[in-house]
Formats: structure tokens, C-alpha cells, sequence
């Protein structure tokens, strides 16, 4: 434990004291955070989103259901505006998404992500449609609603709920994929100087065991990257002012499990090289697939399955999907149960094979 | 007595070179024991056998007369050719880390002042002179008051004042009891500092003993030294003649007797000189060629 310690302090000092790269670490997130603010400042999404339980009708359909006098109409608006259909489902600028599931699709109105959501109904339930009671969006869409053609009387519901921004969705990515090049490159490329420099040769030379100082390595890295997420979440919130609607512990938990996993997914690739160009290599080609299919900046849901589940084999993509659910649903420690579980067995099997295929030399 | 260090029918083969041909030694307590060679000639491999860094291919090694165990990295301490240290740590951070790894550690002040780190203690270990970074480098290879140090070419690099500097710390090194291993390809070093040297040359022991004994078994007396262009020796001239950097050196056991005879020839003594053989001249003797090639 004693010589744990001494290592585990001896790696921090070195950290702290090397203040091009502290201060990077810590500078480095608040630019991104900032070029987003920019960017996103401007609404640059103009199109309204209308969830439709089901499949879209077919405006044609309705039509041929219709009276001959509505059909007539119609006709006669399509040719004096040809591209234009009079039927809601015909609406420019909006856009028609077909839903599954009721409930999902109610949480995601009650965040704005859709404006409105419409179940044409069956013959035996009544049309029905959903709209965020503060979402002016929301209200708009109503509007064109009921100044279309399409002839139904919708049963109106209202839902409450806060917008969630691409702001809000993006910061769990952001503060996950800043802990994950830290964890990679930082514990990597160290430890790589390490054995080129010869300071693991001089240390092989004690009684210290390669346990104890791959696991100082492991602990201070952890409590630096911590520390370094806490202070850009504190500081990004100051900022952006983001959602967090879980509990911080089970954020904290979501944190410390990913910073683990991914500083353990380091070990494994730093376990024997002594060139610096190798290791990078090996930590860009696992890092860029990671960062780009974790779903930091885009969600992956809309992509085919097996980019999902090929995602699943990143321990990022947990992160990202617990640290979302807790910040932007407030998840509780049950719903993201499956993450945190992940995470845990891979940070074991990367952990093994990193002590396993470690060299001094 | 049990040497405290014996190595025998040591074999390290790398890809294609055969490092070390079936070595044996015995390193007796409490000497400073010199290993000397050129470049290449297997020394710092023999040496890191030796501290367990690296894997023999075969051969054995004992400690006190018994194969290492782990507790063989508490009585040793080591001083590598190129090794360096965790980046931005003080020299008192430096020595209280390495002494955190001994179950015996000694206080950090004797260190400080066994080898003399006073003035630069607080200063980042990498902004040190190349003397002072020897003298911390020792220190870290005594922090665990070892009864053996291991040093790999430790003046390799150092002004004539730090090796000096540092000759002081290994003898005071010896005076607390402590075995040392030396190896250097400075003959001067070896003669200053070693009980017993051994000379290696491909990997093999081609000269052991004491360094005065060495010399007095292979010269006899002195050298006499003469211009070329003043002297040239004959066919059936009495002793045994080296041409080297344009001179004409003359093996003698009897001065007075050679100069005589230079006189009876009438050969010019303006720029004679008169020295005893050095190491050097032992190591060119032996394998043929100069030790710093």
C-alpha cells in the first residue's frame, strides 16, 4: 500500500506540474463547448417534426375516401398549386416520422424533440394528437393542423415538458468523449514514454510489482480525470446552462465506472510498445471509430442494427447512453443497471489482459 | 568465504550475436570489482544478468552462494547506463519515492549527504549537470542500503572534476562495507577504484586479477619512449618494441641497461620518456585493439 501510494502521488505531482498539458486538459473542452454555443446559438433547424403513430396515410387515400366534392377540390388546389397537396400529411417544411411506440414518442414531445404527435386512429378509437403545452413549435404545428383539408376531428391532448436542446443531448457526449481521450492518451502515451525512457526499466529494478504500478497509474488517473470532468461540467453549466434532470450520484457512478473501463482499454494497448508512433496509431484507431459511433454527436438509433450492436463493443457508447438517460431523463440507478453492468465486465477483461500482456521492457 | 556474487558458465545469446560465452566470476564481499571492455564487448549484459533486469540464456547466478530470490532486489542497489526517472519530480521527491518501495529504507538526509546532493535538492530532477544526475542516480541505488551496488559505466560522459567528484562517493561507498560493481572502459577509473578487474572481449573473460598484479604478469618495468625518426630498432635489438603514434616504445625491465645502450649508439635522448605500462597498454596487448574505438 505504501508503495502504491508513493506512486500514485509521484504520477499526480507529474500531471499537475506539467501545465501545458493540465491546462490543456481542462482548456481544451471548454473550446469545444463554446464553438457549439456559437453554432448552435443560431436555430438552424426550421423544419417542424410530426411524430405519426403508425404509418403515414396516404394523402391520395384520404382523398379517395373523401366526397367527390372534397376530391374535386383537392384536384383543383393541386393544379393551381401543383406542388403543393392541401392535405396536412402534404405540408412543406414538415416532417413525418412513423412511430411504434406511444409512450417513447410521448417522452420525446414532452422534451420538443417532436412538436407533434398524431395517431390517425382505427375505426374503433377516435384520432387523437399530442402537443407540448410550452412549445411554440408545438402550437404552430397545431395551426397548420387545423387549417389543412384533411378532414378529421382530432381529440387535442396536452403533454408538459422542458425542451431538450441538441445542447443538452450533446453535453453527456461531450464530457465523455473529453474523459475518453484522456483516459486513452493520457494513461497510453505515459505510459509508453515510460518504457522508452527507461523509467519502467529503473523501477522493474525494485520490489515494485507491476500490479502496484499499473494500479497507482489506474487510481490517478481516475481521480485526475474526475476532478478535470467535474470542473468543465461545473464551468460548461455555468455557461450553457444544460439539463440535468437525474441524480448526481448516479452520474458520478456512470463516470467512474466508463473512466476505469476506457483507462483499462489503455493499458491493453500500451501493455508492450516502447514507440511513440505505434501507440498512437493503435490509440487514433480505436478512439476515432469510438468517438464517432458512441453516439457523442449524433445518435446512432436511426442506423442500421448492426451499427448498433457493433457500437455495443465500446465501452463509450455506454457512457454516453447511461450519462444521457441520467441527465436528459433522469434515469434512476435501475434504468441504466444494463450500462453500468457493461462497463463493469469489460473494465475487468481489459484490466486482466492489460496486467497480463504488460511488459517493463 | 562465500563470494557474494558468483556467476557461472553465464550464456546470453539475441538474434544473431552470441552477448556473453560462457562466463564464470567470483565477486568476494566487500571489494570494488571492475569489469572492463570496449564498446560492445558484453559488459552491460553480463551486469544486468547479473541484477536480474535480464534473462540469461543459460548459465546460473548466486547470491551469497545461493540462486536469487525476491527478496535479492532489497540487497541490491543499481545504477543503469540510461534510465530516467517520473518527469517533473523534485531530488528529494526522487529518493523518497524510490525509498518507499523498501521494506528498508534509508532517511533521506544520509542519503543527501553521502553522495552530496545538498545544493540541488529541490531542483526537477531533468535540470540537473551530468554529474550531479550520476550523483542522484547513486543515491537512488543506495536508498535501500544495499550490501551490493551494481554501476554501468557511471563517469560514461563526465568532466575530469565530476569523475573525480564521484570516485570520492564510491570510496566512501566501500569504507560502509558495501560490495561494488564497476564496469567502465576508462583503464584509469579501474586502476583508481578496483580491487579486481576482469577484461572482456566478445563476451568472454580474457584477463582477471588484481590491476597491478595484471600489469606486473604482462610488463615487466617500464617503457622507454623515443621519436621514430630518432630511433629505429635492429634486427637483433635486445628488448621488445612497439611502434605506436609515430614513436618507438622500447618493454624494459632494466632502464639503465637500455639507456646505456641507446647512448653507446649515439641515438638522440632530447625527447626520450620514461613511463610504466598502463591498463590501456594491458587491454591493447590482450585483444589488439584500443578500448575507446
Amino acid at each position: 500500500m505504501k508503495k502504491f501510494w508513493a506512486v500514485f502521488v509521484a504520477r499526480n505531482k507529474e500531471f499537475v506540474r506539467d501545465r501545458a498539458s493540465f491546462g490543456w486538459s481542462l482548456f481544451f473542452p471548454f473550446l469545444l463547448l463554446l464553438g457549439f454555443g456559437f453554432m448552435l446559438g443560431g436555430d438552424g433547424q426550421d423544419v417542424f417534426k410530426v411524430a405519426v403513430l403508425g404509418t403515414v396515410p396516404q394523402e391520395a387515400q384520404l382523398d379517395a375516401s373523401q366526397s367527390e366534392e372534397a376530391q374535386a377540390q383537392a384536384i383543383q388546389a393541386e393544379a393551381t398549386q401543383p406542388e403543393n397537396g392541401t392535405g396536412f400529411f402534404s405540408t412543406k417544411h414538415v416532417q413525418f416520422l412513423e412511430v411504434d411506440n406511444l409512450e417513447e414518442a410521448l417522452v420525446k414531445v414532452g422534451q420538443h424533440r417532436f412538436d407533434l404527435l398524431l395517431d390517425p386512429g382505427t375505426t374503433t378509437s377516435q384520432p387523437r394528437y399530442w402537443i407540448n403545452s410550452s412549445s411554440a413549435k408545438g402550437y404552430l404545428t397545431e395551426r397548420i393542423l387545423w387549417g389543412s383539408s384533411t378532414p378529421k376531428s382530432y381529440l387535442k391532448q396536452e403533454i408538459e415538458g422542458k425542451e431538450v436542446r441538441y445542447i443538452d443531448w450533446l453535453m453527456p457526449g461531450l464530457l465523455s468523449m473529453n474523459m475518453m481521450f484522456g483516459a486513452l492518451f493520457g494513461i497510453g502515451y505515459v505510459m509508453v514514454r515510460y518504457r522508452k525512457m527507461g523509467v519502467l526499466r529503473r523501477l522493474k529494478a525494485t520490489p515494485l510489482s507491476a500490479f502496484q504500478f499499473l494500479s497507482a497509474q489506474v487510481a490517478s488517473r481516475l481521480v485526475l480525470i474526475i476532478a478535470t470532468t467535474t470542473i468543465v461540467y461545473v464551468g460548461s453549466n455555468l455557461l450553457l446552462d444544460f439539463q440535468m434532470l437525474g441524480s448526481y450520484m448516479n452520474l458520478a457512478l456512470v463516470f467512474i465506472l466508463g473512466t476505469m473501463c476506457v483507462i483499462s482499454l489503455g493499458l491493453v494497448l500500451a501493455a508492450r510498445t516502447a514507440s511513440e508512433e505505434l501507440a498512437g496509431g493503435l490509440l487514433n484507431l480505436i478512439s476515432f471509430p469510438m468517438m464517432l459511433m458512441s453516439g457523442v454527436w449524433f445518435s446512432i438509433d436511426g442506423a442500421p442494427g448492426w451499427v448498433v450492436n457493433v457500437a455495443k463493443i465500446f465501452p463509450l457508447t455506454h457512457v454516453n447512453n447511461a450519462a444521457r438517460a441520467v441527465m436528459t431523463d433522469g434515469a434512476s440507478l435501475m434504468a441504466i443497471a444494463p450500462q453500468l453492468g457493461a462497463l463493469s465486465v469489460m473494465t475487468l477483461v481489459f484490466l486482466t489482459l492489460g496486467a497480463a500482456l504488460f511488459r517493463w521492457e | 568465504m562465500t563470494p557474494i556474487l558468483s556467476v557461472r558458465n553465464l550464456v546470453k545469446d539475441y538474434a544473431d550475436v552470441r552477448a556473453v560465452d560462457d562466463l564464470s566470476l567470483d565477486i568476494a564481499e566487500g571489494i570494488c570489482f571492475g569489469l572492463l571492455g570496449p564498446n560492445g564487448a558484453g559488459k552491460t549484459t553480463t551486469v544486468e544478468i547479473m541484477e536480474g533486469v535480464v534473462d540469461q540464456t543459460s548459465g546460473e547466478v548466486l547470491f551469497c552462494g545461493k540462486p536469487r530470490d525476491p527478496s535479492f532486489n532489497n540487497e541490491i542497489g543499481i545504477q543503469f547506463q540510461s534510465t530516467s526517472l517520473q518527469d517533473f519530480l523534485t531530488v528529494r521527491e526522487v529518493i523518497d519515492l524510490f525509498g518507499s518501495f523498501y521494506p528498508r529504507q534509508v532517511p533521506t538526509d544520509e542519503i543527501v549527504e553521502m553522495c552530496a546532493l545538498e545544493e540541488f535538492l529541490d531542483r526537477d530532477h531533468r535540470k540537473l549537470s551530468g554529474g550531479q544526475r550520476q550523483r542522484v542516480m547513486l543515491g537512488l541505488a543506495l536508498v535501500n542500503d544495499p550490501q551490493m551496488v551494481f554501476l554501468d559505466e557511471p563517469t560514461t560522459g563526465l568532466d575530469p572534476q565530476a569523475r573525480h567528484n564521484f570516485w570520492e562517493l564510491v570510496r566512501t561507498i566501500r569504507k560502509r562495507g558495501k560490495t561494488v560493481l564497476l564496469t567502465t572502459h576508462y583503464m584509469d577509473e579501474a586502476f583508481e577504484l578496483c580491487d579486481e578487474i576482469a577484461i572482456m572481449d566478445h563476451g568472454k573473460v580474457i584477463a582477471l586479477g588484481p590491476p597491478r598484479e595484471l600489469l606486473a604478469k604482462q610488463f615487466e618495468g617500464a617503457v622507454v619512449s623515443l621519436p621514430s625518426g630518432d630511433f629505429q630498432p635492429s634486427d637483433n635489438f635486445s628488448w621488445t618494441t612497439y611502434q605506436r603514434d609515430g614513436r618507438v616504445e622500447i618493454q624494459t625491465s632494466d632502464v639503465n641497461a637500455t639507456l646505456n645502450h641507446l647512448i653507446d649508439q649515439n641515438v638522440s635522448l632530447e625527447h626520450l620518456n620514461v613511463k610504466s605500462r598502463t591498463l590501456e597498454d594491458l587491454f591493447l596487448e590482450l585483444t589488439g585493439k584500443a578500448l575507446r574505438s
